[in-house]
């Protein structure tokens, strides 16, 4: 006791045994020096170059808002690009909750615990690259393709002009994003237990109650994950307005992606994907700090 | 012959308030049968639940229990025979509108609500206002003995006796005819164990409700049920009070669920019941219809030691083999000969018996238990 007062009363002394690194961050140095370079570094140096000269390369050399300025500029119309790719965003994690829920749901009802096992199948497209699928669907819906064609040869007048319309894109979005929204959601549903079901039920809830009440309240650590990531992805997703959309709308991802390569506007593109992250992660932060997990999952 | 049995109750008027104990029939199952593909989970029960009774239904794991209380709650439905709910068939009448309520072995709380949420719950589903609601959950915690300050609280930072209550709050806010339990006191040490218990029983006195008990622990339904029904391969072997089963069990299983027993085989010769060994027995109150073959059961604290210049009708000599405290009483195992028996006596009546001793054993007829085969 004494020997705790004494030591509390006087500064503590730097000895060598404080200066020298706790084992807790000499453990976790190999982690820190990945996240470092492989995630940190390049996000610094993108907000570097966001504020270096324009279509320059003067990276740490140069300081001006030039690029922001550009794109807040009223002339400059890019901003449309940023309202179409937050649309698609939240369209996709919309329609997506919708579609994947009855589909986890059901998964759950039938499988039981082999449902994680099934949807990891889901994932299994994830394993061709994406490029490759959408053009599948190309393929698909181009004149004179899988659909326009089959309907032909059957005496139809022939499919509906689809390819290369906002259509396209959104569903080359729901189909690309697909497994992303369903495994986590697919894993909170699995987390309702069976009794709790079923004494809603005998305490005499209805259905539609049930579902309100219990199943969806207690899924959502698992769909807000879902629609996350659905989000994130899809805020930045580039392909499907590409290659479905045939580029009748440009993503701000494409922009971007323009900046760096084609107009080698670097700090431009870099300003671009600030704005963009600046965004996005705002939004996901507003919306988790509205949902208390901590609460959902009764831990507290 | 369903509505002959409705007919039948809705004739037997009951008074109002008549006691904890009437007997009119809330709940009566007729050769209810569950039969999963080749094999019938239960099968062809009858019993008559009273109202207001508290009776258990006891028995070991793959008895048919579990389905029993599932059919009864409105999960599954029988696949023979009725079950009638105050003269209404309610075999295919789904849980959420079945006017009783089951408390889950895991008490099936909703972790994401507070207290007071979870024991609205069936109040909200019933669109009751919420500062009525309110009124009654507050009401129901204090029923419970559960402090008002819980009302707030997340249900999950209960301990779990107070889980427990709440639970029980919850059912009892559905208002159901009859509440049904699944062990939920299973997972609880042992003191609590045992407060609850006493504090259920009050609850049943209180609320003159129709509870229906199931559980695999015999002792936990004595002390609480006004009838016992064991179970054993999905018939009920017997049914009667805690007394009727502990003094005359029908068989030798209602007679081997309560725990050790020191048992005789017995068959019925020219000079009486005698053992294997040739002993015969002095045997009483051997019931109607058993013959030729029979157990007799002696319980460890029906049998006792045999002091030199006292008599018993049966008795046995043996050496004490060793002795097991169970606080105020002691249990000694004997060996005689290559049978093994079990003595329970207080302390100050075995005084100074110790393991390697020669002693006497022994019982009266009167003591012992003559079971049919």
């Amino acid at each position: 006791m004494a020997v705790a007062l004494d030591t509390s009363a006087a500064p503590p002394a730097k000895t060598a045994e404080t200066m020298s690194i706790s084992p807790g961050l000499r453990s976790a140095s190999p982690v820190l020096i990945l996240l470092g370079l492989g995630f940190l570094a390049p996000l610094i140096t993108v907000a570097a170059y966001a504020f270096a000269a324009p279509k320059s390369f003067d990276v740490f050399r140069s300081f001006t808002l030039e690029n922001f300025a550009a794109i807040f500029d009223p002339q400059n119309t890019v901003w449309t690009s940023f309202v179409w790719s937050l649309i698609f965003a939240f369209l996709t994690v919309v329609l997506l909750a919708v579609i994947a829920y009855p589909i986890a749901y059901g998964m759950n009802r039938m499988f039981g615990k082999w449902a994680g096992f099934v949807s990891v199948l889901f994932v299994f497209p994830l394993f061709v690259s994406e490029n490759v699928r959408l053009y599948g669907w190309v393929l698909f819906f181009i004149k004179n393709g899988v659909l326009d064609g089959a309907l032909k040869w059957l005496g139809f007048a022939g499919g509906p002009e689809v390819l290369y319309t906002p259509g396209a894109i959104l569903f080359g979005m729901l189909y690309v994003y697909l497994p992303f929204m369903l495994f986590p959601m697919s894993l909170g549903i699995a987390m309702i237990p069976r009794d709790l079901v079923d004494a809603a039920r005998d305490l005499g809830a209805s259905r539609l109650m049930i579902w309100r009440e219990v199943e969806l309240p207690l899924a959502m650590p698992g769909i807000l994950i879902g629609m996350l990531l659905t989000f994130v992805l899809g805020a930045g997703a580039v392909a499907e307005s590409k290659i479905l959309g045939g580029q009748s709308i440009i993503t701000i991802a494409q922009d971007i992606e323009v900046a760096f390569t084609y107009a080698q506007n670097w700090p431009l593109g870099s300003a671009l994907a600030l704005i963009l992250v600046a965004i996005v992660s705002g939004l996901a932060l507003y919306v988790l700090s509205k949902l208390d997990l901590d609460r959902i999952l009764g831990r507290r | 012959m369903t509505l002959a049995t409705a007919a039948a109750i809705e004739a037997t008027p009951v008074p109002e308030g008549a006691g904890h104990v009437a007997t009119k029939p809330v709940l009566q199952l007729v050769g209810v049968k569950k039969v999963f593909g080749e094999f019938a989970a239960v099968d062809g029960i009858n019993v008559d639940f009273k109202e207001g009774e508290f009776v258990s239904i006891v028995g070991p794991s793959g008895s048919g229990k579990t389905t029993l209380l599932r059919m009864l709650a409105g999960m599954e439905s029988p696949s023979e025979g009725y079950i009638t709910l105050r003269g209404n068939l309610i075999n295919d009448v789904p849980a959420d509108q079945r006017p009783t309520c089951l408390v889950f072995q895991s008490l099936a709380l909703f972790p994401h609500k507070t207290v007071g949420e979870n024991i609205e719950f069936p109040l909200k589903v019933r669109k009751m206002p919420p500062a009525e609601r309110k009124e009654r959950a507050l009401e129901l915690m204090r029923m419970v003995r559960l402090p008002e300050s819980y009302y707030g609280k997340n249900v999950m930072r209960c301990s779990g006796g107070e889980k427990q209550r709440v639970a029980l709050a919850r059912a009892f806010a559905y208002d159901p005819d009859v509440l049904f339990f699944d062990e939920p006191l299973s997972a609880l040490d042992y003191k609590l164990k045992k407060a609850l218990e006493k504090e259920l029983k009050d609850l049943h006195r209180e609320s003159g409700k129709t509870f229906v008990y199931i559980t695999h622990s015999l002792e936990e339904a004595m002390v609480m049920s006004d009838r016992v029904g064991v179970m054993s391969r999905g018939r009920i072997a017997q049914i009667g009070t805690p007394e009727e089963i502990y003094t005359k069990p029908v068989n030798r299983f209602v007679a081997e669920f309560f725990g050790e027993v020191n048992s005789f085989e017995v068959t019925e010769r020219v000079g009486g019941w005698t053992t294997a060994d040739g002993t015969v027995l002095t045997v009483s109150g051997v019931p109607d219809g058993v013959s030729g073959k029979a157990t007799v059961i002696v319980r460890p604290e029906t049998m006792r030691f045999v002091p030199a210049g006292s008599s018993a009708d049966n008795t046995i000599s043996g050496v004490i083999y060793n002795e097991y405290s169970l606080g105020s009483r002691m249990q000694y195992q004997v060996h005689a000969g290559e049978r093994i028996f079990l003595v329970e006596a207080s302390r100050t009546a075995s005084g100074g018996l110790s393991a390697g001793d020669a002693v006497t054993i022994g019982w009266d007829a009167a003591d012992a238990i003559v079971v049919g085969d």
